[in-house]
């Protein structure tokens, strides 16, 4: 779309002009053109914070929305199929802290290695999964992100895009995709810190220019293993960024019952940190921006990201017993990340029908998903002995009945 | 591609310790005939581990090696002996005293296609990497759905030395054993230590490789050019009839030092060194007893829960109507391990109880007969 001339925008933004022309003007304005949006400044710790002005364009804010609004429809479903029990187990959801991820992928490429931990249903979808692939692998199916086999916490999406993600072999904690570098999903707290460390450990050793993100949250800020991982980054000056997601609950225990020191992004010592406002995509996307050059050049660095979890820290979880309603809700009103989006892209002059359509399709998607994935077939029991090993040879697995069984290998699980 | 065929080469032979072998090299000498044999050149094992990592190197941009002292200090037991030098910092990383953390690293960098030797300077230390061990390097290739191979070596020395004290002497190969998806491999002769260790740096798979602190300065001489030896394969080490000795790692000498005595006793003992404790090579094992109907397993395992307590299980279960006696196993006592010489020594199997065991074995059944 054309501009008007510079003329009428200048009058248009000193008040000059009648609100139709404004309006008229916005419509006319280029979706692609940037402009600024002031973001609240970055605490910073051993470094120079970026300024708090960044620069974003109706497109990539459309693109933020659809992404954020389809993470929080796909979380807010897998709540409802939790309870209809059609989701077993664990299941950690992210509503609340689109932003995060969001923002993180917007300064990423596909070349970047991303690692979180157990609250992965969102990543997966960020690293180019679909709500299918999410849905079948929390429902145990076959087309799910690790087949089935995972679970939520496992999420991983599959080569060349074939069924699922873990093939419901992971569930909820085990989603992964290999093609987009995204290495899970994993349940246990903090484990993947020193994972995370190992992938930028990779990178360097293949001199690739890219960064790892090892994402935890604040609960897991405390576990040994994160300062293992900091120091031996931090000796080899490797390219990662870890991300402190710190929605202020460990489970049902607060920061301040946690950690001495809930400043996380200080909490690297030598190491510098930012502290960001979680609940805003592009505080976050101008954070991540700044890191991955920081990292890439220098080693790593520290990303506190200030964000907040609806729901309990999992399913069985009520999240209520630690924490007040007035508390949630008043999230919910004064700092919901995806609302603020939506509020800008309004202010800016975007199309509310168009919102509102885009939202039909992104419920569409998802109502979908979860139709097509309670439909899905669970794995077949062959896949119990696959993939255990690769390319087993000579060996002979002992099964309960006291017979043997030959272990198979197949990663495409092609039948 | 290539390397799954090569492994496949590798899978496909058979591991055997080929007896000492003496290359005899006649020389003429001009006007007279002389001939002069040539022996092939003994090495300690630590030398022939080093080998295979600096042979599986070369070869392989994608092998490293990370563990505590293993740069620049030359490897506490020089395994890693001046690598440095020749492959840089960061294909021989000196790690931070973290196992939890650098194992964690290793595995996380094997993810992505490295194919990393992760060394714990005494096995025991990686109960610390205990976590990392089970959940991210055995069973992410499954939970995965297969999209993620660990092609990790976990390598180091465990089992009981000279007085190091109980915290130094601990045998883990019962501890990892249940975990899904990954193989346990101990070494015991020079042979099978450079072929093992080649197989396990080329295999896909997550290998626990044990060593045994007192088995470094063992001599003996290397299979010829790039011999790999199967990573599943059980090693005939005496063709017998009397009985089966299954035995691995160290335990391995203190058989052979009782099958010398019972030799002259007038037994025919076979024994088997197991080389693949996970899994198990039923094959050369059930084959064993259906000979000679009798089995006794000499670890140095705890009694509880050691790997001679899951093949006990294994054989009678499979094997119960080839025996005419029930499985023996000979495992350590189920104490830590003193410091004081003659509670340590009380602690593991000794050679004479080996025997003991076989006279028991033999004369009982025969009496049945």
């Amino acid at each position: 779309m054309a501009l008007r001339s510079a003329s009428t925008q200048l009058l248009g933004r000193a008040g000059l002009l009648p609100a139709a022309v404004c309006n008229a003007f916005h419509r006319c304005m280029s979706t692609s053109d940037k402009f600024s949006v002031e973001v609240l400044p970055f605490k910073a710790h051993r470094i120079e914070p970026p300024n708090n002005v960044v620069e974003t364009s109706i497109d990539e804010l459309v693109g933020m929305y659809e992404l954020m609004y389809k993470m929080r429809r796909m979380e807010i479903a897998a709540d409802m199929m939790y309870k209809a029990k059609l989701i077993r187990g664990f299941c950690h959801l992210y509503d609340g802290q689109e932003a995060v991820m969001t923002g993180i992928e917007a300064a990423l490429t596909k070349e970047d290695a991303v690692i979180t931990s157990y609250r992965d249903h969102c990543q997966h979808l960020s690293r180019g999964g679909t709500v299918k692939e999410v849905m079948a692998e929390l429902m145990g199916k076959r087309d799910g992100a690790s087949k089935g086999l995972g679970g939520s916490m496992h999420i991983t999406a599959a080569f060349g895009g074939r069924g699922g993600a873990s093939k419901g072999l992971g569930g909820s904690m085990h989603m992964y995709n290999r093609q987009a570098n995204f290495y899970g999903g994993n349940g246990i707290v903090g484990a993947q810190i020193p994972l995370g460390a190992g992938l930028a450990f990779a990178l360097k050793y293949q001199k690739k220019p890219n960064v790892a993100i090892a994402m935890y949250g604040d609960g897991a800020a405390n576990q040994g293993q994160k300062y293992e991982a900091l120091n031996m980054a931090g000796l080899w000056n490797l390219p990662v960024i870890f991300v402190c997601e710190n929605n202020h609950y460990g489970m049902g225990t607060a920061e301040w019952r946690a950690a001495k020191s809930s400043t996380f992004y200080t909490r690297g010592d030598y190491i510098p940190g930012l502290k960001v406002d979680g609940m805003d995509v592009l505080a976050v996307k101008k954070s991540m921006e700044f890191a991955k050059a920081y990292a890439l050049e220098h080693g790593p660095i520290i990303m506190e990201m200030d964000t907040y979890r609806y729901h309990g820290h999992s399913m069985s979880d009520p999240g209520s017993t630690y924490r007040t309603r007035d508390e949630i809700s008043t999230m919910r009103q004064e700092r919901d990340p995806v609302e603020r989006v939506r509020k800008l892209l309004l202010a800016k002059g975007y199309d509310a029908a168009a919102i509102k359509a885009m939202e039909k399709s992104v419920k569409k998607e998802v109502d979908t998903a979860v139709e097509e994935s309670k439909a899905a077939a669970i794995p077949p029991n062959e896949w119990l002995w696959r993939n255990v090993y690769v390319a087993p040879a000579n060996m002979d697995m002992r099964t309960v009945e006291g017979t043997y069984v030959q272990p198979t290998y197949d990663p495409t699980y092609s039948s | 591609m290539a390397l799954q065929t090569s492994i496949a080469r590798c899978n496909a032979r058979v591991g055997r310790a080929p007896a000492a072998r003496v290359a005899v090299k006649p020389q003429y000498v001009r006007g007279a005939a002389q001939v002069v044999a040539a022996k092939k050149k003994e090495i300690m094992m630590w030398e022939a581990l080093r080998e295979a990592t600096d042979e599986e190197m070369e070869r392989d941009p994608t092998v490293c090696v990370m563990g505590e002292d293993v740069g620049h200090y030359g490897g506490s037991y020089k395994v890693t002996y001046d690598l440095y030098k020749k492959y840089g910092d960061m294909r021989v990383l000196d790690t931070p005293i973290c196992e939890n953390g650098f194992m964690g690293m290793g595995i996380g960098a094997a993810m992505t296609g490295l194919r990393p030797i992760v060394e714990g300077m005494n096995m025991g230390f990686l109960l610390l990497a205990f976590n990392q061990i089970s959940n991210n390097c055995g069973m992410l290739h499954y939970t995965s759905g297969g999209q993620f191979k660990v092609p990790v070596v976990i390598r180091g020395p465990g089992g009981v030395g000279r007085q190091l004290g109980a915290e130094h002497s601990q045998r883990l190969e019962s501890y990892f054993q249940s975990i899904p998806g990954v193989q346990l491999v101990a070494v015991s002769t020079v042979a099978n230590a450079k072929a093992l260790l080649k197989s396990a740096i080329r295999s896909d798979n997550p290998i626990i490789f044990f060593e045994h602190v007192l088995l470094y300065n063992i001599k003996g001489e290397t299979h010829d050019g790039d011999y790999c030896q199967s990573l599943e394969r059980a090693e005939m080490v005496r063709e017998g009839t009397d009985v089966s000795i299954f035995t691995y790692s160290r335990m391995r000498y203190v058989v052979m030092q009782a099958v010398a005595e019972l030799e002259k006793k007038g037994y025919n003992p076979e024994v088997i060194d197991l080389i693949s404790l996970k899994p198990f090579d039923m094959e050369t094992i059930s084959k064993s007893i259906k000979k000679t109907r009798k089995a006794l397993i000499v670890e140095e395992c705890m009694k509880t829960g050691g790997i001679g307590a899951s093949l006990s299980a294994v054989i009678n279960e499979s094997l119960f109507d080839e025996l005419d006696h029930q499985v023996m196993r000979l495992s350590s006592q189920d104490v830590p391990t003193a410091y004081a010489y003659e509670l340590e020594a009380a602690t593991i199997v000794q050679p004479n109880q080996v025997v003991e065991a076989v006279e028991k074995m033999c004369s009982k059944v025969a009496a049945a007969v």
